[in-house]
């Protein structure tokens, strides 16, 4: 009997990182090994920390966490002869809205996070290692242990790593639910054990991270591309996508379309494409109205404006953000007040107080959206909104500000008509 | 206060798992899988927690303040997480929990009387690609319809 799958792929994807997901036992180390496992790791293992930095420079890996901060000179950050040991850190926090890519990674290909981690440690010299997971993944906190047990027992972690002398220890860590613990500093503060509020930068997690020590902290996906990058070289790797936005990356399309799923494809795929051929196209034979480009906390698109190649520059120019790949796509009949409403209510439960214009500039948004929702809205909330939005940028420690401003501010210049029908109530709400 | 054999197993790993003086990382994952036995985060749990960690409870109660997942009253045998998120929401995520509302006649993290089943209205748990989603204590359910929410629930209540 063939392998269940989340979905069913698709012939249009691109598959490098997640082109073991279909084989039996797939999470199993000696799939893995059958299957290029490790040969990475011994190559990277030949090479000088500049010469692994450098090849994942070349492969334009980019922040696959949402920011698209570029990997290479992340990694090139972390001082390898400071007196502290060096400390990995896996966001495997997963929780914008809209992105449930690192799910699979971790529940289909295990070895594979290891193994990047691993390429990782060599780079930056580290010994230790910590993956982040949340909480509601506890069923994947399971799986992603069996996996370490099995390294463990079979000498890919520990004190002689695939038998090159290489010491390396990773633990598995739960988060217990909070969106802020997404965000790098306030998981550093969770993982020492404390509530998940952000840190002032500077000092970055490079330099004093986790319990003050020099930190790597990437996201799942990011990692679980290394392997690829080194096994075949960073220019391969580059090549799939385009100049400044290498390589592939899950997307992950949700909302109105027919084939909703995570679909590897190469950077610079174009958006249209992702909704009609991948995705199957609008459910029902509905209109496009509207894109949540990277999770929610992206700036929407409006359907002309979604004719656009998806990498992180095509993106930044159209006012949005490629983010962390959730796509979510919005047919003519989504009523974008609730909508707006909907991505306000969870950005005010997850601000974790820290910030007053975050604290009170999400829940005074809550609590006009909501009253317009209800209809009771009036004229002057319209530019009241984008007001008090516009003052929560730029003005908090971590980005969940912005996150609840700029989707907010996009929806009510985009879609101002709707706001203004609420006014006359004729939308009938869903 | 002690915990099963298998907690207790995984609680002595977890404080060699942190640099040395760094217990207090262990604090959230021993509140959580603690949870899991005890019920919910109690007193004695939290000064439990405390001793095994080297913080004062007071910092530990902090925490619980502070992550969703934990409890402070105990949920019900199963807990039934419903999300209303936006990848949901499109795809009727908020009917379903209005379904489950009417169904089980209890509102967001309340508990049926038997103390069987409790309802909880969650945010974006990972599951956006096969939505609308329910969590069940922690096994995922994808692309739920009313009807299937029922046949869910009806297993609940035989499995008890």
């Amino acid at each position: 009997m063939a392998k269940v799958l989340f979905n069913q792929p698709s012939p249009l994807e691109t598959k490098v990182i997640s082109q073991r997901f279909v084989l039996e036992g797939s999470e199993t180390l000696d799939v893995y090994l059958a299957n290029d496992g490790f040969k990475a790791f011994l190559k990277a293992k030949e090479m000088t920390p500049e010469a692994i930095i450098e090849e994942v420079k070349t492969s334009g890996l980019r922040g696959r966490g949402g920011a698209g901060f570029p990997t290479g000179m992340k990694w090139s950050f972390v001082p390898r002869n400071h007196p502290k040991p060096r400390v990995i850190v896996v966001n495997a926090d997963e929780s914008e809205p809209g992105c449930c890519k690192d799910r699979l990674l971790i529940e289909y290909d295990p070895h594979q996070l290891i193994e990047g981690i691993l390429i990782a440690s060599l780079a930056v010299d580290a010994h230790v290692g910590y993956i982040y997971v949340r909480g509601e993944y506890r069923y994947l906190i399971t799986k992603m242990e069996q996996a370490i047990d099995e390294a463990y027992k079979r000498g890919y972690l520990g004190d002689n790593v695939a038998g090159t002398g290489w010491k390396f220890d990773l633990t598995v860590h739960t988060g217990a639910g909070a969106y802020e613990c997404g965000e790098e500093t306030a998981l550093l503060d969770s993982l020492e054990g404390k509530r998940g509020v952000p840190r002032m930068k500077p000092p970055f997690p490079a330099v004093a991270g986790a319990w003050g020590m020099p930190t790597l902290l990437n996201n799942v996906e990011t990692y679980s591309s290394v392997p690829a990058i080194i096994r075949d070289g960073g220019a391969t790797y580059a090549a799939h996508g385009t100049p400044k936005n290498g390589g592939t990356r899950l997307l992950c399309l949700s909302g109105h379309v027919n084939k909703p799923g995570v679909y590897e494809i190469p950077l610079g795929y174009p958006m249209m494409k992702a909704i009609n051929d991948l995705g199957g196209g609008m459910r029902g034979g509905k209109k496009l109205k509207a894109v949540v480009p990277g999770g929610s906390s992206c700036p929407v698109l409006t359907a002309p404006e979604c004719d656009i190649p998806m990498d992180y520059d095509s993106l930044a120019k159209a006012g949005s953000m490629l983010g962390a790949g959730g796509m979510v796509v919005l047919d003519e009949d989504t009523d974008m007040v609730g909508f707006a409403l909907r991505v306000m209510r969870f950005y005010q439960h997850e601000s974790c107080g820290w910030c007053i214009p975050c604290r009170e500039g999400t829940t005074w948004l809550r609590k006009i959206l909501q009253r317009f929702y209800d209809g009771h809205g009036r004229k002057e909330d319209i530019p009241m909104i984008g007001e008090l939005s516009k003052n929560m940028l730029g003005r908090t420690f971590c980005a969940l500000g912005d996150a609840a401003a700029m989707p907010t501010i996009s929806i009510i210049e985009k879609f101002r008509d709707e706001f203004e029908r609420y006014l006359e109530r004729t939308t009938v709400a869903v | 206060m002690t915990f099963s054999p298998q907690l207790e197993e995984r609680f002595a790993k977890l404080l060699t798992r942190y640099p040395a003086g760094r217990e207090r990382s262990a604090v959230i994952p021993m509140l959580m899988y603690a949870q899991d036995e005890v019920g919910s985060i109690t007193k004695e749990l939290i000064d439990e927690v405390a001793k095994r960690c080297g913080v004062t409870p007071l910092q530990v109660d902090e925490v619980v303040g502070y992550y969703s997942m934990l409890h402070r009253k105990p949920m019900g045998k199963f807990h039934v997480q419903v999300c209303t998120n936006i990848s949901c929401l499109l795809v009727g995520g908020e009917q379903l929990y209005n379904h489950a509302k009417k169904t089980l006649g209890i509102g967001h993290r309340e508990v049926t009387p038997d103390g069987l089943i409790s309802l909880e209205e969650v945010e974006c748990m990972g599951a956006c690609s096969w939505a609308p989603a329910v969590e069940i204590n922690y096994d995922f359910h994808h692309q739920v319809t009313p009807e299937k929410l029922d046949q869910l629930l009806d297993g609940l209540r035989k499995a008890q």
